[in-house]
């Protein structure tokens, strides 16, 4: 397999682990929504209430910075980051 | 020089926020010397507007690559800057906070819809498009799938996207400014309009790029200021949003204690249109797990597939910081979603509870008639009380707001002095003004860059083509505000439908052009035509009296609508031969950040 191929495949497998941590914290969570804001959560909120304010909100910017920075190792990894002069 | 003031930022635009609170504190100052509310209203706008134009006059360029992508060389963090304003839309910043205020938990979903839609746009696109190195979201399409028809197709189905929405925000800066200025509606829309031209005009992208950041910080002052001190005047808490748990558990209480009292078709006829009540829990979970996720899925998706967000991405230095400034963007939109919550219970909390000196519910009809606050936005069409049952006290499900009153009014109803209204005006106009020039942009670069240069005349001189861009701008800003003019739907609703056409016909031709090496022209056409076709048909559907299925509302047609686009794009792809060898090398030079970008520097 060639240097590209693998690089490829790895950059599928952190898509497919972002995507899926992206998944349970848009749709996920939501299938039990009424079920969770029984329950209290963050701060004294009820769980769901929470999730929708600020916990999904949140755990999505800090899921953007993961996969940047994964990203960015494994495009070192390969050699494939781009130079400063490009 | 120009490298200079990319170094200089921070100290540009840190100077930019002092000035601009220095301006809040001299306004502060010559209202308590007896500056009449208007008066502060009109300096507030008429000061914001002066800067945006100043700076938008300041970027001027004659060059294509300043104009169709600033240069880029907008580094990581104000891109982030930039995007957030470029995305929170005057919708964001009046009506958001009032759909959670009347809806709770069914509207919440737009919270999680329209932030988690950056993830996909971090993941999925954005490093990518900016690899190829484009100017519009149809030069991507029209490059790698090839030809005329798929590029042409592609600007079809951003202008319908974009159209809709554009119509919204121009209505809403005319809004804003008919209040501010104090002049009819129709006037106003066109003083809104001639505030965003002179933003975009003469600078292009690069123009909106730092107006748009400079937008940014009138905004997020403008709607984080209020929500604070609200919250330490009421004693709710010193920081809202970890603070307000008794708050949301006290307006549950209260709504067990009043109840949800059904009014009867004849009595909600009196109270005047645009106007509600609140009828929905603030903090219970009140609609189906489809119904939220639905609207959410769509939101993320539409997200992903508009134009004027993704071309934002275009504009920075690297594929790297293409990534990261994803990230930023979502934190400086953040700031703002995050708080919309706090203040739509503030709000309430503040009207409902008795026991604060602020709530009016249990008050008798003569004490709520002689307060100022009522009767000002009595006045102005937001408010509204009814004695339906005759007893001469007011009840929960007799009073009645318009959704934009709840940022609008909050802050007087809470009793802070009215530098603070001002300070809000001026912040959604900015909130609609950089949502507007980012989208006209988009609508006229994709036309002039598209379908002039590339298709009409690809010979054409750099200075004739950004003529054409700018007669472009200045026709699709008037149309819009005409359209805008005749005030046909609501701000929200036509929102919501953009992100639903952008769905129906981008999202997958857009990510399986660089996640689906098979997909080929033929397919992307389909998919981009027969995707807008299909969603357009089944909104049609749905508000002719079509029943829907799946419990697919007029809401969220766009899962429809990109479902037909996924099945079309793929089996037509399949039906049909393979892309060449050359495209398919494309694909795999797409998919690395390092070596040239597919497209040249300037083309």
């Amino acid at each position: 397999m060639s240097n590209q191929q693998k690089h490829w495949e790895k950059t599928r497998s952190l898509l497919f682990i972002t995507l899926a941590i992206w998944f349970v914290f848009s749709i996920g969570i939501f299938l039990f929504g009424a079920e969770m804001n029984e329950v209290t959560g963050p701060f004294g909120y009820p769980w769901t209430y929470w999730f929708t304010c600020q916990g999904s909100l949140g755990a999505f910017v800090i899921l953007i910075f993961w996969f940047a920075n994964r990203q960015e190792k494994i495009d070192e990894e390969f050699g494939f980051s781009e130079r400063e002069d490009e | 020089m120009k490298g200079n003031f990319i170094d200089n930022l921070p100290k540009v635009y840190g100077i930019y926020t002092g000035g601009f609170i220095g301006f809040i504190i001299i306004m502060a100052i010559a209202e308590q010397m007896g500056m009449s509310a208007k008066a502060i209203g009109i300096a507030f706008v008429a000061f914001t507007v002066f800067i945006y134009a100043l700076i938008g006059w300041l970027s001027r360029t004659a060059q294509a690559d300043a104009y169709y992508v600033a240069g880029r060389q907008v580094p990581t963090v104000f891109n982030g800057m930039a995007t957030a304003a470029d995305w929170m839309s005057g919708a964001s910043f009046v009506a958001m906070a009032g759909g959670i205020y009347f809806k709770g938990y069914g509207y919440m979903a737009l919270l999680v819809g329209w932030t988690g839609g950056y993830v996909l746009v971090a993941s999925l696109l954005a490093p990518y498009l900016r690899k190829f190195g484009c100017y519009t979201v149809p030069d991507f399409i029209g490059t790698r799938y090839g030809g005329n028809l798929a590029r042409f197709s592609a600007v079809v189905v951003l202008t319908v996207a974009s159209f809709t929405y554009v119509t919204a925000q121009i209505n809403a800066t005319g809004t804003i400014a008919s209040v501010a200025l104090d002049i009819p509606f129709q006037y106003a829309v066109y003083v809104g309009l001639i505030s965003i031209l002179l933003c975009s005009m003469l600078g292009g992208m690069r123009g909106v790029t730092w107006t748009q950041v400079a937008q940014y910080i009138v905004l997020i002052i403008a709607y984080l200021l209020p929500v604070f001190w609200i919250s330490n005047k009421m004693g709710a808490g010193f920081f809202p949003h970890f603070m307000l748990a008794d708050e949301v558990a006290r307006i549950g209480e209260l709504e067990q204690q009043f109840g949800f009292v059904k009014n009867a078709a004849a009595d909600l006829k009196s109270v005047p249109k645009g106007l509600a009540g609140i009828t929905k829990a603030h903090s219970a979970v009140n609609a189906t797990p489809w119904a939220f996720i639905s609207l959410a899925l769509a939101m993320m998706m539409g997200t992903a597939s508009l134009p004027h967000v993704m071309m934002r991405y275009f504009t920075t230095p690297s594929v790297k910081a293409a990534r990261k400034s994803v990230g930023w963007s979502l934190f400086f939109i953040f700031l703002l979603y995050s708080s919309a919550p706090m203040l739509a219970t503030l709000s309430k909390l503040s009207l409902i509870d008795p026991n604060l000196p602020t709530g009016i519910i249990g008050k008798t009809f003569a004490e709520v008639e002689a307060i100022d606050w009522y009767q000002n936005w009595n006045q102005a069409n937001l408010m509204f009380i009814s004695d339906f049952n005759g007893n001469g006290t007011l009840e929960l499900n007799e009073f009645f707001m318009g959704g934009k009153a709840v940022v609008l009014a909050t802050p007087e109803i809470a009793g802070l002095p009215y530098v603070i209204s001002g300070l809000v005006a001026a912040g959604g106009m900015a909130a609609a003004m950089s949502t507007a020039d980012g989208l006209i942009l988009a609508i006229a670069n994709a036309i002039s860059h598209d379908v002039y240069y590339k298709i009409i005349d690809p010979k054409a001189e750099t200075a004739k083509r950004l003529l054409v861009a700018r007669v472009l701008l200045v026709v699709i800003g008037f149309a819009g505000a005409t359209i805008a003019a005749m005030e046909i739907q609501g701000i929200l609703g036509s929102v919501i439908w953009a992100f639903d056409f952008a769905m129906s016909g981008l999202f997958f031709p857009l990510v399986l052009g660089v996640w689906w090496k098979r997909a080929n022209r033929q397919g992307a056409i389909a998919g981009m035509l027969g995707g807008l076709a299909a969603g357009t048909w089944y909104l049609v559907w749905v508000r002719t009296g079509g029943s829907g299925f799946l419990g697919i509302t007029q809401l969220t047609f766009g899962i429809f609508g990109s479902a037909v686009s996924l099945v079309l794009m793929v089996v037509v792809s399949l039906m049909t031969t393979e892309p060449d060898k050359a495209t398919q090398k494309m694909v795999d030079d797409v998919r690395v950040p390092s070596g040239k970008t597919i497209l040249g520097k300037s083309h």
